[in-house]
């Protein structure tokens, strides 16, 4: 099991098109993919279940990874994380 | 036998093609108990699918015709059609509960639509409620075998009808295939008539009842310059009409010939005749059509259309298109108009009993300044590429006027000690649509570089009438003396001054109005871009002296508009 954590910078938090683009990151891979924050934890190939965390600017979130690209994955949401300015 | 509806010409031209009603299908279904889980769960899977390729079709159109900004809410929805929790929960209801794939899909997603509304605090996240009902409808209809309409789909010659037509429905006309189109509601001034022009395709608003009237696939020939749409029509009526096609645009073919012509009177006076934009890409349309200026640039584009308030280096480079597109010749941006009936859903405003009578426009600029002067900062970057005028919508005092012109001052006197590039001849001036503006406009004549008269609010303000309201909108009139004469005090008071005035309301290109406007001394006539060279090929024949005495008859004489009309038609004809 792979875990990262982010530390969410941008003024929009996690809204719509970013979500897209996490989801979409993630959909790529195999491995199991959880966002966690405020104690809930939804799939991070769900755009409903991304969106409904309603994650704001501030927001320590968590990502974990489970399945045999694991590390991969968690290396390309951290990637898209950084490219749109939406987390540290 | 023929059918003959009324509406308003919206878009000059003659189309005749077969009805595509663009009509919400009946979406209604009742819950079912099945008994082969299996089956049901390749229906929704069909479902899915085929909802996913019309997506594909309408973001590729959106991509092509708008931008891939713009597609990016049908990427959006393509995400969530893909959702493995919503699609997962939807089999689990049809496995579990043993209900038809319609009543699982409505109960998943009422339940997620739920989750998006109920997040109050979020305004942008309650919007995402309305992608979800959107996807939901479009996965029903596929389900229940219904088509849902999408204008993006159509691959033949139609004659769309509709109730109205949305921003979004506008926005995936393929001018190919979408010959006309005729809606129960609107007026000459909504959205959908305005996009008509804009696209130029023949049209027809307001017709009350086409939706009712027309049945799909029946031929509908649509006459944009009377208003008159003929259902089913005989042979004979669609050779008559076939012949009124031919003879339009032979019509303008002629106009087209004054393209890169100046605008003169026929005794040799010279006016501008602008167009309206609502986005950079607009300038195309306006140069083909000959546009002298771009008299009014809406920038609420800028705000409509995004998710966050726009950034300053956003709104720099859609300034500094169309500055650049005009090349060199002016382009005259009105400020945030927001407020009134246009809202933005992260900048919620407080709910109001009269928003025609609230906090609007520049009300809002001075209240909120971070707005402002972002927008003016990139104007003011935007001068350095042409000429770039901007104008403060809604200015009602003079005290508004110079608070506004101030901030403008202190920002472009901060660019300029950064070392920022600034034009040194903005001219600054406002927008005339408050008759409290229009009568002390002797005072601000005296701080304003040029008016700009916007007519709908202006007659709106003035007769104290919503347009919108059917029961009251015979008080629309723009050839009222009551109007005339506001307009008489206001170009007046401009040129006493040294100043200009402009119209930028959809009054300005009314053919009626122009012999009007010329004999009161209208300097720039700014209009939708496929109004111009009509308006050109009229002011030729005009001789200002006559119309000055036709303005100043219809301004001391007369007492009602049909005296006016009356007046103007015994002098042009």
């Amino acid at each position: 099991m792979e875990k990262k954590d982010f530390h969410v910078i941008a003024e929009t938090g996690i809204h719509a098109r970013p979500a897209t683009l996490l989801v979409q990151a993630a959909s790529k891979f195999n491995a199991d993919i959880t966002l966690a924050y405020n104690d809930k934890s939804v799939n991070l190939k769900s755009i409903m279940g991304v969106m409904s965390l309603g994650v704001g600017q501030g927001a320590d979130v968590t990502i974990t990874a489970e399945g045999a690209d694991e590390a991969d994955a968690i290396a390309a949401v951290a990637e898209t994380m950084k490219k749109e300015g939406l987390a540290e | 036998m023929t059918k003959m509806l009324k509406g308003i010409a919206a878009s000059d031209g003659i189309a005749a093609a077969k009805a595509y009603m663009l009509v919400q299908p009946d979406l209604s279904f009742s819950e079912t108990a099945i008994d082969d889980p299996e089956a049901e769960i390749s229906r929704l899977n069909a479902a899915v699918d085929a909802s996913k390729k019309d997506l594909e079709v309408i973001k590729a159109k959106a991509a092509e015709n708008l931008g891939e900004e713009e597609a990016q809410v049908f990427e959006a929805h393509l995400t969530i059609l893909s959702d493995p929790e919503m699609l997962g929960q939807i089999s689990d209801k049809i496995k579990n509960d043993k209900v038809n794939a319609e009543a699982a899909v409505k109960s998943v997603t009422d339940m997620f639509i739920g989750m998006f509304e109920a997040m109050t605090d979020n305004a942008y996240m309650q919007e995402r409620a309305g992608d979800v009902r959107d996807v939901t409808k479009r996965l029903l209809s596929h389900l229940l075998g219904v088509t849902l309409p999408s204008p993006a789909l159509i691959d033949e010659e139609v004659v769309i009808v509709a109730h109205d037509l949305t921003p979004s429905d506008t926005a995936q006309l393929d001018r190919r295939y979408v010959k006309g189109f005729i809606t129960d509601i609107g007026g000459r001034t909504s959205h959908s008539a305005i996009m008509s022009r804009t696209l130029e395709i023949p049209a027809i608003v307001g017709s009350g009842n086409a939706t009712a009237e027309i049945k799909a696939d029946q031929t509908v020939i649509i006459d944009g310059i009377n208003g008159d749409a003929l259902v089913d029509p005989s042979e004979a009526e669609l050779k008559e009409y076939q012949q009124k096609a031919t003879d339009f645009a032979a019509q303008k073919a002629e106009w087209a010939r004054l393209k890169n012509e100046q605008s003169v009177t026929a005794d040799g006076k010279q006016v501008t005749l602008g167009a309206n934009i609502g986005t950079p890409k607009d300038v195309e349309a306006a140069n083909d059509n000959g546009a002298e200026a771009v008299g009014l640039f809406r920038s609420e584009f800028l705000y409509m259309d995004a998710s966050e308030l726009p950034s300053e280096d956003d709104q720099f480079e859609a300034y500094k298109q169309a500055v650049e597109g005009m090349n060199g010749k002016q382009v005259v941006v009105r400020t945030m108009d927001i407020g009134g009936d246009k809202e933005l859903p992260y900048l919620p405003l407080p709910e109001e009993q009269n928003p025609f009578l609230g906090y609007r426009a520049i009300r809002i600029s001075l209240d909120r300044q971070d707005i402002f002067r972002t927008q003016l900062r990139a104007l003011l970057r935007a001068s350095a590429y042409g000429r770039l005028a901007i104008m403060f919508p809604m200015i009602a005092t003079v005290k508004e006027f110079k608070a506004a012109k101030a901030v403008f001052e202190e920002e472009k006197a901060k660019l300029v000690a950064d070392g920022v590039q600034v034009s040194d001849e903005i001219e600054v001036g406002m927008m005339m649509e408050i008759p409290a503006a229009a009568m002390i406009a002797d005072k601000l004549a005296k701080y304003a570089d040029f008016f700009s008269i916007g007519t709908n609010d202006l007659i709106q303000y003035s007769m104290a009438a919503d347009r919108g309201n059917e029961r009251v909108s015979y008080l629309y009139q723009p050839y009222n003396p009551s109007l005339l004469r506001l307009i008489k005090n206001i170009i007046d008071s401009s040129h006493k001054e040294g100043k200009w005035t402009g119209m930028c309301g959809e009054m300005a290109g009314d053919q009626i109005a122009v012999p009007l406007l010329a004999g009161l001394g209208l300097d720039e006539f700014s209009m939708s871009a496929t109004s111009i060279l009509k308006t050109r090929s009229l002011l030729k024949k005009l001789d200002t002296t006559k119309m000055k005495e036709l303005a100043d008859k219809a301004v001391t004489d007369c007492e009602t508009t049909e005296e006016v009309v009356e007046l103007v038609h015994q002098y042009i004809d």
